[in-house]
């Protein structure tokens, strides 16, 4: 089925009889059956529906264990006796979550978000959907791993999912599992069989990660079209490239501190575990010798490069959606190149600036200062060639377009607190506060949704043949924007103030108890939010099945690859030959033609930029 | 009964404004899909200039709100360099913030579609983008300039006439420890802990040094104007002393001593009426997730002058006089506290953790 004999120019005859043949009876060639066609399916375009539909049912539940802790935190002394009902006796107190149950909450929103949603949701859908479609390659180098890609994130998920139905609940120490809390069940309910569950259900995602990293690579390097150089790419293919390099490299590290956590746990070694002595059984353990620093250099080696992980695509969609709706070229082709590889290489060289107040080495720390404000520049570069290819465009606000320009607001927004927090001096300070947790989630939560959600709607026409409806979209998105807004705007403030992250309740505190009303606010602004995410599912099922036909090959005018394919593609992409590329994705405009598709041949008389 | 009832004003909610999306399909159809994209653009570009005049006054509106609410003075010299970072931080992303977000939202505003405007073909100017390149970085430069000299005044040595007090977290809750009079923190070793015969630290009661450490829990006593250096540790798992009154923060790992050292400014007292606020405390929270009580691992720390420094310690027993009142009685005169190496015993695990000077 694989042909990527189209990139072997000495052969164009042969190549060419050969297509004909797979197309005479290629799609149909092979009896598909349901199970092959939507389960262990090894179409890279059924694969992304699979990663994209898993990705929201766990946006969907990571959401919604945001809203029951922002109902603890933005109503603190209120008893909702239906929280029994939902979550049981055991986590439920007089109407209240108990601090135990808050903090499983907390632990799996991060790892939900962070890992299933942004990573293998987003990666997931895009690098699956796209490089075959925009590279020009009638599926992924291995179909077979891209399944298997699937199926084990689909175990992870269903391990992970499997903890919340643990007696002592799942993993809840946070969801960067710094041991000891994490390694010792005696310290923490959550680190009993919760964060066994944890561990093996992560396991289980890097595997995913790793079978689809090496796969979008082998793909991006080896199944171009021809005349597909790689400076002819669509910046979307750039950035999954970078971040499944990332992926590749950084994952096992995380894998194998994981394993070295696990063996403090079962094996007695002590890795991460001295001097501790446990007051509820009144035992000192016999570890010594052991750092939890090591754990933390460990995960963060991880840790730091994930969050470019899951901005990165989200960058390469909103550059390439952006572009298509200015009807302009993305302005500095290059050097948007050029700011992701730096961005890639940066990621790598700035783990410790999450460990500043950990005792860290202050020499140590002020390199990392320096290396981690580094990574602002080439961000600023990405910034003004947004700006600059927005400027004198000819804007079209399809609800894609308005999700890129959202993403780029809020990536400034939350980039800029990242020179606060990147600076080792405020970061005594704002270390653990609400203002970390505004940050990140401005510029790596949201953002990379936005990115995520300006992904879907440019792409579902292609994905299923018609559009999303237009009202809900636009709801969908002036809510979402201004309620992210609403939400983690005041909460620098909090930060400001020193108010600690991952706190239940400030009741007891003077410095703190100030802020209840503001954290009503926030949470009653984050439960509209979510109701109106509820609606975007719905509009994304309902117009699945309902939506308006698409009924051109091209809807929104745009130059790559993906939309000179028939709009209900079968397997293999392209029915006749797969289309050669004449130039690069971006010539909107030029010549005083709206666009000109990658296909055609450059003109004689084309002038050159 | 309440939460149904919203639940059901949600779904009425939903279902209305799914059957107008639904019936503005249907218009725009008949409307022709040219005009209708037309209007939506319009509207869609107008509440981008509404959302940048919005979201400005928002911003200054949430500033004059909170004002007052963060980041009172600095209660501590360290703190007054970390506000000044703060401050020429602020001012140089509130520049990059403001420029950006404006041209961001107003080209989008201005630019929106026409039939009559072409987009102008602009791939790529190198002395545009080489300009910002070098401006980030030389804003950056400046800022990592400051922030690195600020840095290492803090993170520095502590001065030589430093006090000190051990820190401890244990889950939940803070130990203090003070050398007491001979100004050396007796040995200790974590095997030795036992909360059940009050020694919390598992000080090595063979160390003479030991003897006069006084061992308190929930409040520490600080002296204003003299620095004060806190060596600290945890008993358990990862904690964090948070001082958010001082701007200081550090780790509190198994294992692994840490340390850090400021000055305080002002009493607790006169704190009080700096505030107006006569429950004015200095508090000490826990910043690093530790369990199921974190939120509720509250120090208290109490800044006050010399003279009652000295009065309140004159009042404190030490942990042993606690535990051996006996002894206490025909103790020998302190002993050498130069002598460092005390034979101690503990088994093959024999492992000193001395605080020392």
């Amino acid at each position: 089925m694989m042909s990527n004999e189209s990139t072997i120019h000495g052969h164009a005859e042969v190549v060419t009889t050969h297509e004909v043949q797979h197309d005479e009876h290629g799609v149909l060639h092979h009896k598909q059956s349901f199970i092959t066609t939507y389960v262990f399916s090894q179409d890279h375009k059924m694969i992304c529906k699979q990663f994209l539909i898993t990705g929201m049912i766990w946006a969907v539940l990571g959401g919604l264990m945001s809203v029951l802790f922002r109902l603890q935190l933005g109503y603190p002394d209120t008893s909702f006796p239906w929280l029994r009902d939902i979550l049981g006796a055991k986590w439920v107190q007089d109407g209240h979550i108990k601090p135990e149950a808050y903090y499983a909450l907390v632990t799996m929103h991060g790892t939900v978000l962070v890992f299933f949603v942004l990573t293998g949701g987003l990666s997931g859908t895009f690098a699956n959907y796209l490089i075959p479609l925009q590279v020009g390659a009638r599926d992924m180098a291995s179909p077979f791993l891209n399944m298997l890609s699937y199926w084990f994130f689909w175990m992870a998920s269903v391990v992970i999912l499997a903890s919340f139905f643990l007696e002592t609940g799942p993993a809840s120490g946070g969801w960067t599992v710094y041991p000891p809390l994490s390694a010792l069940g005696d310290a923490n309910e959550g680190s009993k069989a919760g964060q066994d569950f944890w561990i093996i259900g992560m396991a289980l995602f890097v595997v995913s990660s790793l079978l689809g990293g090496l796969n979008y690579i082998s793909t991006i390097l080896n199944l171009r079209t021809k005349g597909m150089s790689m400076t002819r790419l669509p910046l979307t293919i750039w950035a999954i490239l970078f971040t499944a390099i990332l992926g590749v490299l950084s994952f096992p590290v995380l894998l194998s501190g994981l394993i070295l956590l696990l063996f403090d746990r079962h094996a007695g070694t002590s890795f991460y575990l001295s001097d501790i002595f446990i007051a509820s059984t009144g035992q000192a353990l016999p570890n010594e010798g052991g750092s939890p620093i090591l754990f933390q250099h460990l995960f963060w080696f991880l840790g730091h490069p994930e969050v470019y992980i899951i901005i990165l695509p989200a960058m390469g969609l909103v550059s390439e959606v952006m572009s298509v709706n200015s009807r302009k070229p993305v302005f500095g082709y290059m050097a948007m190149i050029g700011s992701l590889f730096a961005i890639a290489i940066l990621a790598f060289l700035v783990w410790a600036h999450h460990m500043f107040v950990t005792g860290l080495n202050p020499f140590l720390g002020s390199v990392f200062v320096l290396l981690t404000l580094l990574i602002a520049v080439p961000s600023a570069i990405k910034v003004f060639n947004w700006l600059t290819t927005i400027w004198r465009g000819n804007l079209r606000f399809t609800p894609g377009m308005l999700f890129a320009i959202g993403f780029v607001s809020l990536f400034i927004s939350g980039g800029l607190t990242g020179i606060f927090l990147g600076n080792s001096t405020l970061d005594i300070h704002l270390h653990d506060t609400l203002f970390v947790v505004a940050h990140f989630h401005i510029v790596m939560g949201v953002s990379a949704f936005f990115g995520m959600f300006c992904g879907i709607y440019h792409w579902f026409p292609k994905m299923y043949g018609r559009y999303l409806n237009n009202t809900m979209s636009y709801i969908h998105f002036w809510v979402t924007f201004a309620g992210a807004y609403l939400i983690f705007w005041p909460m620098h403030y909090e930060g400001l103030a020193g108010m600690p992250r991952r706190y239940p309740d400030y009741a007891s505190w003077i410095a703190f108890k100030q802020f209840v009303e503001l954290n009503r606010f926030i949470s009653t602004v984050a439960m509209v939010v979510f109701a109106v995410q509820l609606m975007f599912v719905f509009n994304f099922f309902y117009s699945i099945f309902k939506g308006r036909r698409v009924t051109s090959q091209n809807p929104w005018g745009s130059n790559t690859l993906e939309w000179t394919a028939p709009i209900h593609p079968g397997h293999g992409n392209w029915p006749g030959e797969i289309p050669e590329v004449h130039r690069w994705a971006y010539d909107y405009g030029k010549d005083g033609r709206e666009f000109i598709p990658q296909t055609e041949p450059i003109g004689p008389n084309e002038s050159r930029h | 009964m309440s939460t149904v009832f919203l639940l059901l004003i949600l779904l009425l909610g939903f279902l209305i404004t799914f059957q107008i999306a639904k019936a503005s399909e249907y218009v725009g159809i008949l409307k022709g899909e040219k005009k209708n994209f037309a209007q939506n653009n319009r509207i869609n570009g107008f509440l981008m200039i509404v959302f940048l005049v919005l979201g400005l006054i928002g911003v200054y509106w949430c500033n004059e709100l909170f004002k007052g609410k963060i980041l009172g003075e600095s209660a501590s010299d360290h703190g007054e360099k970390i506000d000044t970072m703060l401050y020429i931080t602020l001012t140089i992303t509130g520049v990059v913030f403001f420029i950006t977000q404006i041209l961001l939202f107003w080209f989008a505003y201005k630019y929106q579609y026409s039939e009559k405007r072409k987009a102008y073909y602009y791939p790529h100017n190198n002395k545009l983008e080489l300009i910002w390149t070098v401006i980030p970085a030389i804003a950056l430069t400046v800022l990592v300039g400051f922030g690195l000299f600020y840095w290492f005044r803090i993170t520095g040595d502590a001065p030589k006439d430093a006090m000190e007090v051990e820190v401890t977290g244990k889950q939940f809750e803070w130990i203090f420890r003070y050398a007491g009079k001979d100004n050396i923190f007796g040995k200790k070793y974590y095997q030795n802990i036992s909360d059940k015969d009050d020694n919390a630290l598992g000080l090595i009661w063979d160390d003479p040094a030991s003897h006069d450490d006084i061992v308190t829990k929930g409040t520490m006593y600080l002296v204003v104007g003299k620095p004060v250096k806190l060596i600290i540790n945890s008993r358990d798992v990862i904690h964090d002393v948070g001082l958010p009154h001082f701007r200081m923060k550090m780790d509190a790992v198994p294992g692994t001593p840490t340390s850090m050292w400021f000055t305080p400014k002002y009493t607790t007292e006169e704190m009080k009426k700096k505030t107006n606020n006569p429950e004015f405390e200095y508090e000490l929270s826990c910043d690093q997730m530790c369990g199921k009580g974190h939120f509720t691992m509250r120090g208290i720390v109490k800044v006050v002058t010399p003279s009652e420094f000295i009065l309140w310690r004159a009042k404190q027993q030490s942990n042993y006089a606690r535990l051996f009142p006996d002894k206490m009685q025909n103790a020998a005169p302190q002993a050498d506290s130069t002598k460092k190496t005390v034979a101690v015993d503990t088994g093959a695990h024999a492992k000193l953790v001395a605080q020392t000077k």
